[in-house]
């Protein structure tokens, strides 16, 4: 069997990204939501904003610290397994890492520290700011990521100089053309991710009739936010599909499963793309459709993917199933907030068990359309790591055999497997013992052995 | 963008700054991990790894300041010596992740507490074995065609690098035994006093070895230190180190507190001088010079505007997390 280097590099580098995306689509939205607990208590001085802070906070902890180590990982993939990618585009991209690094990860850092084991040794203005500030390293994290990742699917802003890239207009490279659709669709995406936790956290609290007031309130906080957030994803996930349309027809005709372009195309709902026959097999599709919401007009243009050379048409049916997965979810989403909306408004939504059920099991719903949307946008974007400019295959480090990215692919296999299940372990079990038992409601100073905070008393505070 | 200014030396300071600070941070709470390993009791353990639970995280992040920093500013060396060293990387990463997570799976998870405590013990120990050795490997040198480096991923295993990583594993211990004799009193500082003294006389013979290695390895480095007049001028770096750990071994046996770190941190100082006088001005050893290395002008301005503002700033912030965490950690708030 021959093993091919830049196909495992791929498999590696989506394995160890899959699994550490999960971690921000959870922690950008919770961040922002510990620190709105946080300032409600402030203002209000209401035990049960601190009881969900405290409570979410260790759930925050756990999952933050995984995407830290997690996300270590990443930087450091563009040197071992793509450095011709690095040598290339190296000085476009750089500084946009690095900024990441200088606005968002030693905020974040620093300031969890304090968040978490500060709350005694600080006043509560400089706990509350702490929270913001680690929700505002979070947001700029995803700025600057997606920046550099907008930047490989619309590259802008470049010129090249004997076959590398260099930069020549920072605000074209920073703000290129996908950038603003695609960061707002992306941490609207988190936010919508965190709050179907939240409601599904908040349901099995109320359910279980333990801790029901801030089971209560979790249910509440949640269906209020999504009721707006999930009809704007929809929107800025359309708009962000029209830009792809005019700077990615290749990526769009692998979406829409369109072979043959032209006037009024019809949308495919389902179907199997064959890539080889340059068809669609057992396809319903509605004619026109496609032209209609793409170019908001019956006979509007688009190009199919034979407009395309083979060479340079992402593998269609991946991109086609994922994002029909993550329309899907969408549109299922919208379906429960408009189902716990009717309950709310006839005040029973705490007793309509059925209801809190289903909304335990869509408490991952987010995460599955996070994973399908980026699929769809990552895979899509292929064969190319900066579209229409450099290709996968030249990206990938030239030193590098199969049973190189094979033993370590293995190992990151192996120990993702082993952390994810013990983390979210960790998670359900301070999801059963709920705020109300908190173990940090009493002062920290009290004794029993608890998080790495118990011990930790600076002698000033402890007098 | 037209430079009006030389920016490669500014990167490299900056970078080397940035690398320096990473290996102290770092150094001394990988160090801690290593001896955590070696703690007498349950008790103990809670209290080293609570010496360094708030501030782990944001020493670390100077790693990936580091390697992006590289990517920035010398982009060419970053493609060059990070495939180059493919598998201590894969371990250092699959090591830090052990050891990140233990601070918290090892309190949430208490059936596997004994599990967590060795991942977090063995993953600081590999982690500092692994940067070691992707040290060995950059001074020993790539096998490089153009701009990309065409050996084996197992190259940078020799017994050099093997031997340099042994190394720093010392070093962080010694670090981390500093560590400890300022953030704990009484027994337990006793404790890290001894295995400071054990860990200092690990380092010392380390830092002879490798002095005397790398000159063997390479005629150029050799020449540089031995030839008149560098041997006079270059004289002070020797002398300094054997001062350094004079006062180390002096202030592990006194009271001193923070004797022992500092010392120990002087000697992580002329170490990295002498590997900087040994290889200045190459970026990637005996192919690429700062400057043939140096990534365009406009990247290392754009990125240096927001560099000179930021830096001071998290350098504020970080000192005042430090202070807010000031002072012994105490088992005794916690405990019946």
């Amino acid at each position: 069997m021959h093993l091919d280097p830049e196909l495992l590099s791929r498999v590696q580098f989506a394995w160890v990204v899959g699994w550490h995306i999960l971690l921000p689509a959870f922690t950008v939205g919770l961040a922002s939501f510990v620190a709105f607990l946080e300032g409600a208590y402030a203002l209000t001085r209401r035990p049960v904003f601190l009881n969900l802070s405290q409570f979410w906070l260790r759930i925050f902890a756990i999952s933050f610290g995984m995407g830290v180590v997690t996300g270590i990982v990443m930087p450091f993939q563009f040197g071992t397994n793509w450095s011709r990618f690095s040598d290339a585009v190296g000085n476009i991209i750089s500084p946009l890492l690095a900024y990441e690094g200088l606005t968002a990860f030693f905020l974040e850092a620093t300031f969890l520290g304090v968040l978490l084991f500060g709350r005694k040794l600080v006043p509560p203005s400089v706990h509350f700011l702490a929270a913001v500030l680690v929700a505002v390293g979070t947001l700029s994290s995803s700025f600057w990521i997606l920046a550099t990742n907008s930047w490989m699917q619309t590259p802008a802003g470049y010129e090249v100089i004997d076959g590398r890239y260099f930069p020549k207009d920072w605000f074209e490279i920073v703000f290129n053309p996908s950038f603003p659709f695609r960061l707002a669709h992306t941490v609207s995406g988190f936010y919508v991710t965190t709050a179907f936790v939240v409601l599904g956290v908040g349901a099995f609290l109320v359910r279980r009739e333990q801790s029901s007031a801030e089971g209560r309130m979790m249910l509440r906080l949640a269906l209020w936010f999504l009721t707006i957030f999930v009809p704007l994803q929809i929107v800025l996930g359309d708009q962000h599909g029209l830009n792809t349309l005019e700077y990615q027809p290749a990526k769009l005709a692998a979406i829409e499963g369109l072979w043959d372009g032209g006037r009024g195309v019809p949308a495919s709902l389902i179907g199997w793309p064959d890539a080889a026959a340059e068809r669609n097999i057992d396809e319903i599709a509605i004619p026109r459709l496609g032209s209609l919401y793409l170019t908001h007009s019956l006979d509007g243009e688009v190009k199919g993917l034979k407009d395309f050379p083979p060479d340079q048409r992402p593998p269609v049916a991946i991109v086609y199933f994922a994002f029909r997965i993550m329309v899907g979810v969408g549109l299922l989403m919208l379906v429960m907030v408009a189902a716990g909306l009717v309950l709310l408004a006839k005040g029973r939504l705490d007793a309509a068990r059925w209801y809190l059920g289903l909304c335990q099991f869509t408490a991952c719903l987010g995460f599955i359309a996070v994973i399908a949307g980026w699929t769809t946008t990552e895979v899509g974007r292929q064969p190319w790591t900066v579209y229409g400019l450099v290709r996968t295959v030249n990206s990938v480090s030239p030193s590098l055999t199969g049973p190189d990215v094979l033993i370590s692919l293995l190992l990151y296999i192996a120990v993702y497997l082993l952390i994810y299940p013990v983390g979210l372990a960790m998670m359900f079990r301070v999801v059963r013992r709920g705020p109300a038992t908190s173990e940090d409601t009493e002062p920290v100073v009290s004794g029993r052995p608890k998080s790495p905070i118990e011990a930790l008393q600076v002698p000033e505070a402890a007098r | 963008m037209t430079p009006v200014l030389d920016l490669v030396p500014i990167w490299t300071a900056i970078l080397a700054v940035g690398v320096f600070f990473y290996v102290a941070l770092d150094g001394f709470d990988l160090g801690v991990g290593m001896l955590y390993n070696f703690a007498p009791d349950r008790a103990a353990r809670n209290l080293i790894m609570n010496s360094i639970a708030p501030i782990w995280d944001g020493n670390e992040t100077w790693l990936i300041l580091g390697s992006v920093g590289l990517l920035a500013a010398f982009p060419v060396a970053f493609a060059i010596i990070i495939p180059a060293v493919y598998f201590p990387i894969l371990l250092m990463l699959l090591a830090l992740i052990f050891r990140g997570l233990a601070f918290e799976f090892r309190y949430r998870d208490a059936e596997h507490r004994t599990f967590w405590d060795h991942g977090f013990a063995a993953g600081s120990a590999l982690a500092a074995f692994a940067q070691g050795v992707v040290l060995g490997a950059f001074i020993q040198g790539f096998h490089i065609e153009g701009r990309q480096f065409i050996g084996s991923s197992f190259d940078c295993f020799t017994p050099f690098s093997i031997f340099t990583g042994i190394a720093l594993m010392f070093g962080y211990s010694l670090l981390g035994a500093g560590w400890l004799v300022i953030k704990t009193d009484g027994e337990l500082q006793q404790w890290a006093r001894s295995f400071g003294r054990r860990c200092l006389i690990g380092t010392v013979l380390a830092i002879a070895v490798v002095s005397l290695w790398t000159p063997y390895l390479n005629a150029g480095i050799a020449a540089r230190w031995f030839s008149w007049p560098n041997i006079a001028l270059l004289a002070p770096v020797p002398i300094v180190t054997a001062i350094l750990a004079w006062y180390a071994w002096r202030s592990l046996d006194s009271g001193s507190e923070y004797g022992p770190f500092f010392a120990g941190l002087g000697l992580f100082v002329v170490s990295y001088a002498g590997i900087a006088i040994s290889l200045w001005p190459m970026i990637v050893p005996g192919h690429f010079t700062l400057y043939q290395a140096a990534a365009s002008p406009s990247t290392q301005a754009f990125l240096l505007i927001g560099t000179l503002v930021l830096l001071p700033v998290i350098l504020l912030y970080t000192g005042w997390s430090y202070w807010v965490f000031r002072g012994k950690v105490r088992a005794d708030a916690g405990y019946h």
